[in-house]
């Protein structure tokens, strides 16, 4: 990547100074959101914004075509784009710099394109009314663009309603109507955050293709630094508004100086690295499916002959992408969904099929924690009251003890005692995944279910959740049954893992065998389409599939 | 799409057979039957009789319903109790004076409510929307008797403009008409176009807020295209939503109107046969009434299906 | 000042004080109100004087105090009418939303049913049957003011039921009582709050309407629609049915005020000020 990086003589496209974003409210000044801020960008160049939620990375990017969202203002720096200060022009000096100098491509294309006007109207629109071009030469230009971003049947595509085509094919359809009008500059804003792995990767390199022809300069805002790593010549990591450092990808990855940038870096690489779990077969029996089958009032089996089976003190990953049914498993084993073939046995014995007919103590042997910690615990009620009431609802347990018991979990969970008369409103995202955790426990399990427990996350606080749940695992020996579609949090927890495809189980076994070869083709499309942090990654994946086609 | 609609259309006229069966039902579960009620103190058995036969009651409930409905939609309403004239000789120019009050306000009502919805949206939280605001929340507040006494007190009695009766007969020319019903039209636009246009507001305002408006910021176009272009092909849904549905309470709160003007129109008639307990009145002008709030809100649903795009060009 | 644990805006203060008045009123009436009820203590038509402050009506009784009266059986009626359909609305909402299947289908097409006809006119063919009963009247209203009550309560309580924590209780066992009582009622308070308050303008509203027709409240009984009807006709005279009308406005404002503000605290969500 080294080899077409930009030299510093080159044009600079945007420099910005200084940058301070703040929240104004009718009540007064809200929290600074972006807080001194200094970047350029020349032609040609790629420069990755990178940060958890609250880093303050889209709001620069909308702030470096002078745009904030309503509530927030620009009350400091410049914004200079080829010689402009933007913040000096007048509205209609800048409403004629957006989309025509400067182009924005957002995290939703479903959301982003207007469910009313056909795709080419969208995409020409820019050209045609800032009178660049005809509506017919927009749409040559157009058509042109969606071959270069090879999408499927280039000169009719644009007929089509946002609606009518896929989510892949929509969002680079979004880079096609940011490049009709030739920018000097476009803003990426977690294009690809949206879709699954496998997307994920073609996507991305049709934006890559895109800038590297065209040699427009862009700001590429994710999370995920082996995304960026693919894409950028120089990375700037931010947090809390914030820089924490700027440097070239290559230092950023692999020599980060500030401790944030090595933490988030390490996280990263124990993520990609290829050391297994080791698979411990001494555990007895506790879960074992049989080819069960479930539907939902269609007549489309959702979940199809699955069998698979977990021990005590096993961790069984289901992976699988958007729609492989890895939920509806959790559900059907739950009884909220109940089967309508197979059958689950727990501990020996039969559970029926549904929920209300399965015994107190069958529900309590089974717990589940949630992916949104937000929406899993109910706001009204305290932590005590949380926490509590599995407690007294399964041990029959006095006030007294209910309280001894409840502030014990919170010890085991790392949370002070004082938090035991807390609303979920007052704690953090991670603090209310540990209630969450807390409250499983508190029925003292043998099986907990996770369903995504850790994508809602940052990964810095995802970690520590992990981490817990391992050490809780050590001292509990509870068996955890953990449904994710991020393979680098598979490897890091799981000894046996079960990959599933449309309804169907295409693998099950001890994860380094199921993760060697030979792969099942689905499973080894999976593994290659997880970004790594090597700069060189995506050229091999995309060499790999072309041998494959 | 042509599917949803005429399922929509058949759940209406179902409805419509419903109400038609309620309406009829209602006055036939009378405690005791009508004939008694109606006779009350100088009911004999003679005569109770008589009016029962002459009443058709003594055949069964579904025969009759079925009569009811079959004349009634041939256009047969029966007589009054009270003048024992037919009905539908007094309910056509009632009912048409009804319609055009109704229609008058409309045509000046939907343009205008529709208008400042979306002024009021664009300009959301400056000095025109917080006005727009409050007056609103009075006229919604207040009720129409009391808008149209206000306003018969102001312009008919302080500053005579208008008659404070809106005497119209048959004879009465156009011109005529629009004078002498200025004051009920100008009632109801009052209490109608707040409704609306708090309606319309806020379904512009939902549309405004979604990321392909953000977009279409971000592309540099122009504020009046943003919301020509791509607002409102969206917002016509709810819009259309909300005027339909406006209409129908349009044609219903012509009841109070009616009375407070002393118009002689279906409105009028409704509230009179009820406390004279003429019932096939009360009935006829019932169905009536119903009908249009029943074709209203089924044309409201039938816009909205017709202006979402995802319908009108399926996968 | 605070109530629920949120700062009161001015507008709601003006709200509260304007619903306080009322109440007080409403209970006071028999004590503070100069004159009876329904006795005629003077000229029909008398002006505006020192004993009778907003005069006297066509019959010659004193205004003042039949408004004074009026307010009793308006938001006495109003509270109990609305108290009815909230009961019939929200079990039948929440019945609806937690049971599902075939109690929420037959329950869902009901309220479409009613919702599709017009509300005035179907009371106005239940009380040309059933005649002008104060008991019929709450019954009639109170069943038709359930419908969109529980078209609110169902929306409220699916959007809480499908929430996770709701899941969590049931997976653990929980019955079907303590779900609705613990874990949705608490959450779905504030917009049913809101809705009780907006439910009740309408409401009065209704009463007064229909009694400004003849059908509603019957003389000689005080109530604010029936006063603007027996007063309504000579306001070219003498406008005392501004009053009356105005009492209605008046409350309506300050109920709608204080709407207007648990619904921006409820948007604003809760646990940031508790």
């Amino acid at each position: 990547m080294n080899d077409n990086r930009p030299k510093q003589t080159d044009r600079q496209v945007l420099r910005v100074d200084n940058l301070r974003i703040e929240v104004k409210t009718d009540a007064g000044p809200g929290p600074v959101l972006v807080d001194d801020v200094s970047f350029t960008l020349c032609k040609g160049e790629v420069l990755g914004l990178i940060g958890e939620s609250g880093a303050g990375k889209s709001t620069i990017g909308l702030a470096s075509m002078v745009y904030t969202r309503s509530g927030c203002y620009i009350t400091g720096g410049k914004i200079v784009f080829l010689d402009n200060d933007l913040r000096e022009l007048n509205s209609d000096q800048r409403r004629n710099t957006r989309g025509v100098k400067i182009a924005y491509i957002a995290q939703s294309a479903a959301a982003s394109f207007n469910p009313a006007l056909t795709i080419y109207e969208q995409v020409c629109e820019v050209a045609v009314r800032h009178g660049l071009m005809n509506f017919a030469d927009a749409k040559r230009e157009a058509i042109k663009l969606f071959r270069e971003l090879e999408l499927p049947n280039p000169d009719t595509f644009g007929d089509r309603y946002p609606h009518q085509v896929s989510g892949g094919q929509l969002q680079r359809a979004m880079a096609a109507m940011a490049m009709v009008a030739k920018p000097d500059l476009l803003i990426f804003d977690e294009p690809t955050t949206a879709l699954d792995v496998t997307t994920q990767v073609e996507v991305l390199a049709s934006f890559r293709k895109l800038i590297r022809e065209h040699g427009t300069a862009a700001l590429y805002i994710t999370h995920d630094l082996a995304v960026v790593a693919q894409i950028a010549d120089r990375i700037m990591v931010l947090r809390h508004g914030k820089m924490v450092e700027l440097g070239d990808a290559t230092q950023i990855l692999q020599h980060p100086t500030q401790e944030y940038t090595q933490k988030l870096v390490a996280e990263r690489v124990a993520a990609s690295t290829h050391e297994f779990v080791e698979s411990d077969e001494s555990g007895e029996a506790l879960l074992k499916i049989d080819r069960v089958s479930a539907s939902y009032r269609t007549l489309v089996k959702v979940i199809n002959g699955v069998t698979l089976d977990i021990r005590r003190g096993d961790t069984v990953a289901v992976v699988g992408e958007s729609g492989s049914g890895k939920s509806t498993l959790a559900r059907i084993l739950v009884g909220l969904l109940p089967r309508e073939e197979g059958d689950i046995r727990f501990a020996g014995e039969s559970l029926p099929p549904r929920l209300k007919d399965r015994s107190k103590d069958q529900l309590r042997r089974i717990q589940m924690i949630y992916q949104m910690p937000d929406v899993a615990l109910n706001p009204q009620q305290t932590l005590l009251e949380i926490i509590g009431r599995p407690v007294s609802f399964y041990f029959n347990k006095s006030g007294d003890q209910v309280r001894q018991r409840v502030t014990e979990l919170l010890r085991q969970i790392d949370l002070p005692e004082s938090f035991i008369t807390r609303r979920p409103g007052e704690l953090s995202g991670g603090q209310k995944q540990r209630v969450s955790i807390a409250r499983a426990l508190a029925a003292e399990p043998e099986l907990i279910i996770c369903d995504e427990v850790t994508s809602a996350l940052d990964p810095l606080v995802a970690e520590e959740i992990l981490r817990l749940l391992k050490r809780l695992q050590d001292e509990l020996g509870v068996a955890y049954m953990f449904i994710t579609h991020d393979l680098g949090t598979v490897k890091r927890i799981a000894n046996k893992v079960a990959v599933m495809l449309k309804g169907q189980l295409v693998a099950f076994g001890p994860t380094p065998k199921v993760f060697a070869p030979p792969f099942h083709p689905y499973t080894e499309l999976l593994l290659s389409s997880v970004p790594e942090m090597r700069a060189d990654w995506l050229d091999e994946v995309l060499a790999k599939r072309r041998q494959l086609v | 799409m042509f599917k949803l609609i005429s399922q929509r259309v058949a759940l209406g006229l179902l409805t419509l057979l419903l109400a038609s069966a309620l309406i009829f039902l209602g006055v036939e579960a009378l405690p005791g039957d009508l004939a008694s009620k109606l006779l009350a103190n100088n009911a004999t058995p003679e005569n109770l009789a008589a009016l029962r036969l002459e009443l058709g009651l003594d055949r069964p409930m579904l025969v009759r319903y079925w009569e009811w409905l079959s004349h009634m939609l041939q256009g047969d309403f029966g007589a009054s109790l009270s003048n024992k004239r037919a009905i539908i000789g007094d309910l056509g120019p009632r009912a048409l004076n009804t319609f055009f009050l109704a229609g008058y306000a409309a045509v000046i009502a939907v343009p205008l409510a529709v208008a400042l919805g979306i002024i009021a949206a664009i300009r959301q939280g400056g000095i025109f929307d917080r006005l727009v605001n409050v007056v609103t929340l009075f006229s919604i507040s207040v009720p129409e008797f009391f808008i149209g006494y206000v306003l018969v007190m102001l312009l008919a009695v302080k500053i005579r403009l208008f008659p404070v009766l809106s005497n119209v007969t048959p004879d009465t020319d156009f011109m005529q008409r629009l004078y002498l019903t200025f004051l009920p039209m100008a009632t109801m636009v009052m209490v109608v176009v707040a409704h609306m246009m708090r309606m319309t507001r806020a379904s512009v305002l939902a549309v405004m807020a979604s990321p392909y408006i953000e977009m279409a910021i971000l592309k540099g176009l122009p504020k009046w295209r943003i919301v020509v272009q791509h607002a409102l092909p969206n917002a016509l849904a709810p819009i259309l939503n909300v005027v339909a549905l406006n209409l129908a309470y349009l044609i219903v709160g012509v009841v109070v109107v009616e009375v407070v003007f002393v118009y002689p129109g279906m409105g009028q008639w409704i509230v009179d046969s009820v406390s004279k307990k003429d019932l096939p009145v009360v009935q006829a002008c019932g169905m009536i009434f119903a009908a249009v709030f029943i074709t209203l809100n089924i044309l409201a649903d039938v816009l909205a299906i017709i202006s979402n795009p995802r319908l009108r060009h399926p996968r | 000042m605070r109530l629920f644990g949120h700062k009161l805006t001015a507008s709601a203060q003006i709200g509260l004080v304007i619903i306080a008045i009322n109440v007080v009123a409403a209970i006071l009436a028999p004590i503070i109100a100069p004159y009876p009820e329904a006795d005629i203590v003077g000229t029909a038509w008398g002006p505006p004087s020192a004993e009778h402050w907003f005069g006297l009506d066509n019959l010659g009784r004193d205004v003042f105090s039949r408004i004074l009266y009026g307010a009793r059986m308006t938001i006495g009626l109003g509270l109990l009418i609305t108290l009815l359909a909230f009961v019939l609305g929200t079990i039948g909402g929440f019945a609806a939303a937690v049971l599902g299947r075939w109690v929420d289908t037959v329950l869902s097409r009901l309220a479409d049913l009613m919702l599709s006809m017009p509300t005035l006119i179907f009371a106005l063919v239940v009380l040309s049957v059933m005649g002008t009963d104060i008991p019929v009247l709450i019954i009639t209203v109170g069943l038709l003011y359930s419908v969109p009550v529980f078209r609110l309560a169902r929306a409220v309580a699916m959007n809480i039921a499908v929430l996770e924590y709701v899941e969590a209780a049931k997976l653990r066992g929980e019955g079907l009582w303590w779900i609705i009582r613990r874990e949705i009622l608490p959450n779905a308070l504030p917009p049913l709050v809101a809705e009780f308050g907006l439910r009740f303008c309408f409401t009065f509203l209704f009463i007064a309407a229909l009694s400004f027709l003849g059908l509603g409240i019957q003389p000689p009984q005080a109530d604010w629609g029936s006063m603007v009807k027996e007063t309504g006709q000579m306001i070219a005279l003498r406008p005392i049915a501004l009053y009356p009308a105005g009492a209605i406005a008046l409350l309506t404002i300050g109920v709608n005020l204080v709407v207007d503000w648990l619904l921006a605290i409820h948007s604003r969500g809760h646990g940031e000020e508790v």
